[in-house]
């Protein structure tokens, strides 16, 4: 298999594998446990090279998968005695298993080349190039295979255990009574969080992982709030910027993990703006609406109370609602111009005059 | 060890690499209480890995490699990122964690993206970028040290200038707001501070274990007073220690790199504490239950309160 086939592939499988956990990281506001376990596998997987005498895949695995669970629990546990707060705890654990793998790779490997880059970008740029062979034949990329599985595992763990995952997410408290065991759950998750990083720092490096798991399933967080459409939407988008990723990386010659994760966080950023409830714009487009909305009821309102009294001259010029009720320009402006194209006000010489529809539409509000 | 006390005041190299750490276990130790006391520990973390990006394009748009036009780019990239945070958590349904890592995330994927580039254009110049990675404490100079002195200084002088108005901003921000401190002005000068500190650390410990620079000290300092200004006085003490225990660790030692050292040291002092210091420490905690377990009446109400411990 070609790199351009075996790399894009490759991206697209991690970036999957992540996105469909990274769903239940955020709703259960967890997403820096990401954080802490892809960065603390480095001294389980350098353990297991050590102990095998060298880069055996197997052994690493199991070193990265125990150092994974280490963490969890330390975490838990540090959480537990209420001296620290749950960021903090991470604070605490995760870079101490970093600096402990980096002394390890230093101290054991000085003369093998584990490079720092690889450990932080991983190398998916040469994933075509390590296959995997069983006796004479040649099947191809190992990482496809590995990622391949991976998908699987995490689909069928995503789509057996929904209710359970579902219920401790939303109502851990009602979940317990119901005889599911949130603490099961939150270890079964992590382990299998655990285990993706393990496969994914290969490719794409610990760092960016954590982009891979937590990004797209934000992005989709933004676009709805039902779980069964964010899930799809998380896995669309984390494969969509793998691929964009990818020939962003090949036209500019750069890192391809790098690009990866810099178009999750563009696809973020669109979504950021662009989502039609959460968005930053619909939100602004939103607020103002209802800014002009308020100021022509006012308007509405403050003409009806003085139309049949003797300051009605003085009360509707336009100028008074400058001068008298000290309405800013911006808002006299919106003010007017809601009222007029709601057909509440009529101009009349520098005055405003109530329209019958105006007249109902204060009157609505004054008895509301 | 008297050679060793030889070493640290003369040896050059030693001098520079045992100061420059000094100086930022004090900075982000007393930043780091601020940080902790507020439930941002890993605040610091999401700095430190937004600041990749502001040091490649530093370099990409000046095309110099002097620290102090890297380390500006850094703190203008950190503090984008924080603005970022705040829109974030403030304006979406996310929480204040997946703001953090997706802030650290992309920002770093943006930094390692640009980093890359820059390699391949195989610019003679372009070396020596890689170090904020994890740091390279060991190639400090006098220069850097006088850079840190310079800028950690001014942090903690504004710090001490603003104490009043930190310390209501972290034990209860409404009664701030009431009493009409500018509470967002606050936050945003407190971060940007902690910017300073996470400047100061890329260069020492990078920008992986950064992280545990803001947080160990005032982690390890908690367990041991409830009162803040001596937690700020045992956190910058536990970080200084920590700082040039791990120097002259890894100065003795052949293969042991100054920033993991450092962290490492580090985490005994917080284990340490967490263990060990008066009133709060689990030892005592657990020799209490048994204590109470094998002789004495039945617990009463209050005593079960007590042998709560204390909040974090």
């Amino acid at each position: 298999m070609s790199s351009e086939i075996a790399v894009p592939l490759t991206g697209v499988l991690v970036a999957s594998a992540c996105a469909l956990l990274g769903n239940f990281l955020i709703l259960r506001r967890m997403a820096m446990m990401a954080d802490a376990i892809s960065h603390a596998i480095l001294p389980g997987l350098v353990a297991g090279y050590v102990l095998a005498h060298g880069p055996n895949l197997l052994a690493g695995f199991l070193g990265a998968v125990l150092a994974a669970a280490i963490t969890v629990t330390a975490v838990q546990a540090l959480e537990r005695t209420r001296r620290v707060d749950g960021g903090a705890a991470i604070g605490i654990v995760f870079p101490a298993m970093f600096a402990l793998g980096t002394v390890l790779v230093t101290s054991q490997f000085a003369d093998v080349h584990l490079d720092a880059d690889a450990i932080l970008f991983g190398n998916i740029e040469f994933v075509a190039f390590d296959t995997l062979t069983i006796g004479e034949r040649d099947l191809g990329p190992r990482s496809i295979w590995v990622m391949s599985a991976l998908c699987l595992i995490n689909v069928l763990f995503v789509g057996l255990f929904t209710k359970e995952l579902k219920l401790t997410t939303f109502d851990a408290g009602l979940a317990a009574a119901l005889g599911f065991s949130p603490v099961l759950v939150h270890y079964a998750l992590m382990l299998v969080l655990s285990v993706t990083a393990v496969g994914a720092f290969s490719a794409v490096g610990a760092v960016l992982v954590v982009a891979l798991v937590i990004v797209p399933a934000a992005t989709a967080y933004l676009l709805t709030e039902r779980l069964a459409l964010m899930i799809p939407l998380s896995v669309a988008f984390g494969a969509a910027a793998a691929l964009i990723g990818y020939r962003a990386a090949i036209a500019w010659d750069t890192s391809i993990a790098g690009a990866m994760v810099s178009a999750t966080g563009a696809l973020f950023g669109l979504a950021l703006l662009g989502a039609p409830r959460q968005g930053l714009i619909a939100r602004a487009w939103r607020t103002r609406r209802q800014r002009a909305t308020i100021a022509s009821q006012m308007l509405a309102v403050h003409l009806f109370n003085h139309e049949s009294g003797p300051e009605r001259d003085e009360e509707s010029r336009v100028a008074h609602l400058r001068e008298g009720l000290r309405w800013s320009p911006q808002r006299t402006g919106l003010a007017i111009a809601g009222a007029t194209r709601r057909g509440w006000v009529d101009r009349d010489n520098g005055r405003l005059v109530l329209t019958a529809r105006g007249r109902q539409a204060a009157e609505q509000v004054v008895a509301r | 060890m008297s050679g060793l006390l030889r070493d640290l005041l003369f040896d050059y190299t030693l001098r520079n690499v045992a100061l420059g750490s000094a100086l930022l276990g004090i900075v982000s130790g007393v930043l780091g209480t601020f940080a902790l006391l507020r439930r941002q520990g890993l605040l610091g973390d999401a700095l430190a890995h937004a600041a990749l990006p502001g040091i490649c394009l530093a370099f990409l748009l000046t095309g110099s490699k002097a620290p102090i036009v890297l380390l500006l780019g850094a703190g203008i990239a950190g503090w984008v990122g924080t603005m970022l945070l705040l829109l974030i958590v403030r304006r979406t349904l996310l929480s204040e964690d997946a703001a953090l890592g997706i802030v650290l995330s992309t920002f770093f994927g943006v930094g390692v993206t640009l980093l890359t580039f820059i390699n391949q254009r195989g610019d003679a110049n372009q070396a020596g970028l890689d170090k904020y990675l994890f740091g390279q404490a060991a190639a400090l100079v006098a220069r850097d040290v006088i850079t840190f002195a310079i800028l950690g200084g001014a942090a903690l002088l504004l710090v001490l200038l603003f104490s009043k108005e930190f310390t209501l901003l972290t034990f209860d921000p409404a009664f701030a707001s009431s009493l009409g401190f500018g509470t967002t002005r606050l936050s945003i000068l407190l971060t940007s501070l902690i910017v300073v500190a996470v400047v100061i650390g890329l260069q020492t410990v990078g920008v992986v274990l950064m992280a545990a620079m803001l947080i160990g000290p005032a982690a390890a300092a908690r367990q041991w007073t409830n009162r803040l200004a001596p937690m700020i006085a045992l956190s910058a003490l536990f970080g200084a220690t920590a700082g040039v225990s791990g120097a002259l660790l890894s100065f003795t030692r052949q293969g042991l790199p100054t920033g993991p050292t450092i962290v490492l040291t580090l985490t005994a002092i917080v284990f340490g504490s967490l263990l060990f210091a008066p009133a709060r420490g689990l030892v005592w905690d657990r020799l209490r239950q048994r204590h109470r377990a094998l002789s004495g009446p039945m617990p009463t109400p209050v005593a079960l309160v007590e042998s709560e411990g204390s909040r974090p």
